[in-house]
């Protein structure tokens, strides 16, 4: 017998008896309300349709499916991790497989089996920690229970460890042996109840990544590495204006290289937002492999022409930002308005100003964009690096018009996302092709392609105007911002185009009494899409920075400026629910002040900058150390400390906040996309120089807050803190003010 | 694109002798026929699958396609087939032992979790593997001069994991 137990309004735990006497405990998310769960006795051995969580074999090894696709954010580790811990499995024992897009047919629309399949952004632990922990809890219950009816005693008299049941007497049971039975077993009409955290034996736990020895050896598949057969490669020529058009296309010498199958052009379809269809009017050359691929693409005679962002220019766009901000024109939106900041002007002891430039990002990811897809008569299967299955699987539906399950979307191990995968403008390029050519295809992206079309992060423009009053205290603050917008064109209305360029709870709101935040939208023709800790990171530089400026003006340490700003330890509410804890605030940074020994350095040769910022329930500060020798500016210590709540893989955690730490430094000393003549100009690693071994510290000093909260997502936690922690230090170290990034070149301008 | 993996055992027959390039790759022996102005990398991931060399950019900057070269870190992107005759080629795959044992190296990146989304892994242990045949004890800046870029922040844990594997080889020599 097995049964189903109702989680939550959305989801169901369903036991069954596998192959050869496994128990699986499954969970089955009803993502539509009307959408029942399939009764078991229908599901056979489909474990898809079941959604495999966890299976124990009858040797005692324990199969957990990884449900998000992991970018290098280690989801496949702590998600595994989460069920193991209440299921007290032996994770020497433990093989994490990577699930596919959990996808079956509901009269003609998906079902989605795992619920929302997404990686890299941050919130796959919050989203997964009670079912996942659920999961667990009912597959050990079972296997008590089993064990209970073996000996002929409650179940309660048992205790687990390490995959086995243990009796009062010290008799032991492996849950290989335990499995067949418990799979027999009704489950409870109610959750399990969970562990206690005193008694986590996993979580809290360091572990190295699921998939290291694999990575090491060169055996780990990214979709790049998967194979369908003789797949036929296609790489693009994509038009360097987003709306330009073709002029003029010479197949012929591209035709004429041996092995080169096909000439094609793809167009942009109008009638569908940016992230679902061709990114740019493009050439594809079609070949063998892809080394004729890419020679065909140099073979290729062709002339775009412009069309109406065929002038526009990051510089004119700034200007045009720049008189914007301070002209009196009414904002797009007023994000936030708090007290009366016209009138809070009478109280001016000092007036602090200044206004900072950020530039367009790209996102870079290792593993160029790429789709490997075959479309027969079963059906269309598709490897496809994407942080969000579900949305390369409408794409790819919409285009083939084929039932749901007839669709798969497999998963491998991402070579980054940062945002650049949730939107599949490569998906559709890579199908619309397998179709022209009716052959199993390979997409692939060279780097300059992948540089040149990216739906980049928006530069930005910032003002601000801020209010000190006799006693220091800063109150009033007005912030200006102009950007052009992520969501312009993908179906949000003009209201709402503010919410991925700023967030209305940034700090400094609700610390001072009078606060403004004022938006400005700008037009550009130009890509843009969700990156990296967006808006956080741009709106992080530009208010720690100004933070630090009016310290400097108040010729105070910058450490007590910020302490006195956020105040007494208490919760400040936040719009649109939950708080900040401001005395997690003020924890982080005094950790990082301390280790960084904040006042004895604080005099030295050296300079130190520092900041803080608070994400989604979590918090973050750094305090960077950097010293100058004439022209050559060095790292010397970068110290991050971090309160995410509870820890699930301490060892990921410290990735993640180490990793975020080299990345945005990478940004901040380096990186800027330029458009000239509406061309991107960057697209080789000369132009667009990540960080080198030699730029970065040689260690990033993290410190874990330890809590007990519900956990909280990391991957980009680390980021905002970055840029301004190390725009603050460069400021002690040489009195040059950087208000535009990146900071080595203005730096050098300045200096 | 006719391609031999290892000489075939002769029928007895006299086959025409097919011109092209024979090299040895991971310690086994490949005969390429086809254009020799091919990449390496080109011929290591599309002819003969051998993966775990990641293509990273054109130039080769980035540092995800290198391979050891008789012994020295080269861009697989760089090089052409026909510059190849007779050279010894290791890639990723072949850092392991004929026991499939992992090489101290390839162990010190998995403990010290070197590791983010793991794209540009291969080409860090193949630039480590050259820093390490020349510096048996590299200092910092012996490492700073490493080519690699790493999109996910991995340096200070690859850097980490140089020293414990040169300390850990120093260690195994003494043994």
């Amino acid at each position: 017998m097995s049964g189903q137990v109702k989680l939550s309004r959305r989801g169901f735990l369903q036991v069954m008896a596998g192959a050869a006497g496994a128990l699986i405990v499954g969970i089955r998310i009803a993502e539509a309300a009307d959408t029942a769960p399939v009764p078991l006795d229908m599901l056979g051995d489909n474990l898809s349709a079941l959604g495999l969580y966890v299976r124990i074999d009858q040797d005692g090894g324990v199969l957990i499916g990884a449900r998000d696709p992991d970018t290098g954010t280690g989801v496949a580790t702590s998600l595994p991790r989460i069920i193991a811990d209440e299921l007290d499995a032996d994770w020497q024992r433990v093989r994490v497989v990577s699930l596919g897009l959990g996808v079956s047919n509901h009269n003609g629309k998906p079902d989605w089996t795992y619920g929302q399949q997404m990686g890299g952004t941050g919130n796959s632990i919050p989203r997964a920690w009670r079912d996942l922990r659920a999961a667990g809890a009912l597959a050990r219950w079972l296997l008590m229970q089993a064990a209970a009816q073996q000996l002929g005693i409650p179940a309660d008299r048992l205790r687990t460890e390490k995959g086995m049941v243990i009796a009062p007497d010290g008799r032991r049971f492996g849950y290989g042996a335990l499995a067949a039975a418990a799979a027999k077993i009704t489950p409870p009409q109610t959750p399990v109840a969970v562990k206690t955290p005193d008694r986590y034996t996993l979580i809290g736990q360091p572990a190295g990544d699921v998939d290291a020895r694999n990575i090491v050896t060169g055996r780990t598949p990214y979709s790049l590495d998967q194979h369908f057969g003789d797949a036929v490669v296609a790489v693009l020529a994509h038009s360097p204006w987003p709306d330009g058009q073709l002029e003029q296309l010479d197949k012929s010498p591209a035709l004429a290289i041996k092995g080169v199958i096909d000439v094609i052009e793809l167009k942009p379809d109008p009638k569908w937002p940016p992230g679902q269809t061709v990114i740019a009017p493009a050439v594809a050359v079609i070949a063998e492999n892809t080394w004729l691929a890419l020679q065909g693409r140099r073979a290729l005679k062709l002339d775009w022409k412009p069309g109406a962002s065929g002038n526009e220019n990051t510089a004119t766009l700034e200007q045009q930002a720049t008189s914007l901000l301070n002209s009196d024109s009414a904002p797009t939106t007023r994000v936030r308005d708090d007290g009366n900041v016209d009138k809070a002007g009478h109280k001016a002891a000092r007036r602090v100003e200044a206004t900072y430039y950020q530039p367009w990002l790209a996102h870079a990811t290792s593993e160029p964009m790429n789709c490997l897809v075959r479309i027969d008569k079963t059906g269309a299967t598709l490897y496809v690096p994407t942080q969000s299955p579900q949305q390369a699987w409408t794409v790819v539906q919409r285009l083939t018009g084929l039932p749901p399950d007839q669709i798969d979307i497999r998963q491998s191990r991402i070579g980054g996302g940062y945002g650049r995968r949730l939107d599949h403008d490569y998906v559709a390029e890579a199908v619309l092709l397998a179709q022209a050519v009716n052959k199993p295809l390979r997409l692939f992206w060279p780097r300059d392609e992948d540089l040149t079309h990216d739906y980049y992060r928006s530069g930005t423009v910032h003002t601000f105007h801020a209010i000190v009053d006799a006693k220091r205290h800063v109150v009033a603050w007005n912030q200006r911002l102009a950007s052009a917008s992520t969501l312009t064109g993908r179906g949000v209305s003009s209201d709402h185009l503010w919410t991925s360029e700023v967030s209305e709870n940034q700090l400094p709101a609700g610390l001072v009494p009078h606060y403004r935040s004022d938006w400005f939208s700008l037009t550009s023709a130009i890509p843009r899409g969700p990156h990296s800790g967006m808006p956080e990171v741009t709106n992080a530089f530009a208010v720690d920075s100004f933070i630090d400026e009016i310290a400097h003006s108040l010729k105070e340490d910058p450490l007590d400026t910020r302490l006195r700003l956020i105040g007494e330890p208490r919760l400040v509410p936040l719009q649109g629910g939950g708080a900040i804890d401001t005395a997690r605030l003020i924890n982080v940074l005094k950790l990082v002040a301390d280790h960084i020994r904040w006042k004895d350095w604080l005099r030295s040769v050296n300079g130190l900058g520092i900041a803080c910022w608070h994400v989604d329930g979590a918090y973050v500060a750094h305090a960077i150390e950097v010293s100058m020798q004439g022209e050559k500016l060095t790292i010397e210590r970068a110290v991050c400390a971090v309160d995410v709540g509870r820890v699930i893989n301490p060892k990921g955690l410290e990735g993640q906040v180490a990793g975020a730490t080299l990345d945005a430094l990478s940004s901040a000393l380096n990186l800027a996309i330029t458009v000239k003549d509406g061309k991107v100009q960057q697209s080789t690693w000369k132009d667009y120089p990540l960080a080198s071994m030699a730029q970065l510290p040689n260690t990033v000093e993290v410190i874990t807050v330890p809590g007990d909260g519900d956990p909280t997502g990391a991957s980009f936690l680390a980021m905002p803190t970055v840029a301004p922690a190390l725009a603050n230090a460069v400021f002690r170290v040489s009195a040059v003010r950087v208000r535009r990034l990146p900071l080595m070149k203005e730096w050098l301008r300045l200096l | 694109m006719a391609q031999d993996h290892a000489a075939p055992a002769h029928s007895g027959d006299v086959a025409p002798v097919p011109s092209g390039i024979e090299l040895q790759i991971n310690g086994e022996h490949y005969h390429h026929t086809g254009d020799p102005q091919m990449p390496l990398l080109w011929y290591l991931r599309d002819v003969l699958r051998l993966d775990g060399t990641k293509y990273g950019g054109e130039h080769g900057q980035g540092g995800a396609d290198l391979v050891l070269v008789d012994g020295k870190a080269t861009s697989s992107i760089g090089v052409t087939m026909s510059k190849l005759t007779g050279k010894q080629v290791v890639t990723v795959e072949g850092l392991v032992d004929a026991k499939g044992g992992l090489h101290p190296l390839q162990q010190a990146f998995i403990d010290e979790d070197a590791i983010g989304c793991g794209y540009c892994t291969p080409g860090w242990l193949i630039a480590s593997m050259d820093l390490l045949n020349r510096h048996k004890d590299p200092a910092d800046s012996d490492i700073d001069t490493l080519p690699n870029l790493c999109r996910c922040g991995c340096q200070t844990r690859v850097r980490s994991a140089i020293k414990r594997a040169a300390a850990a080889m120093k260690q195994g020599a003494k043994a």
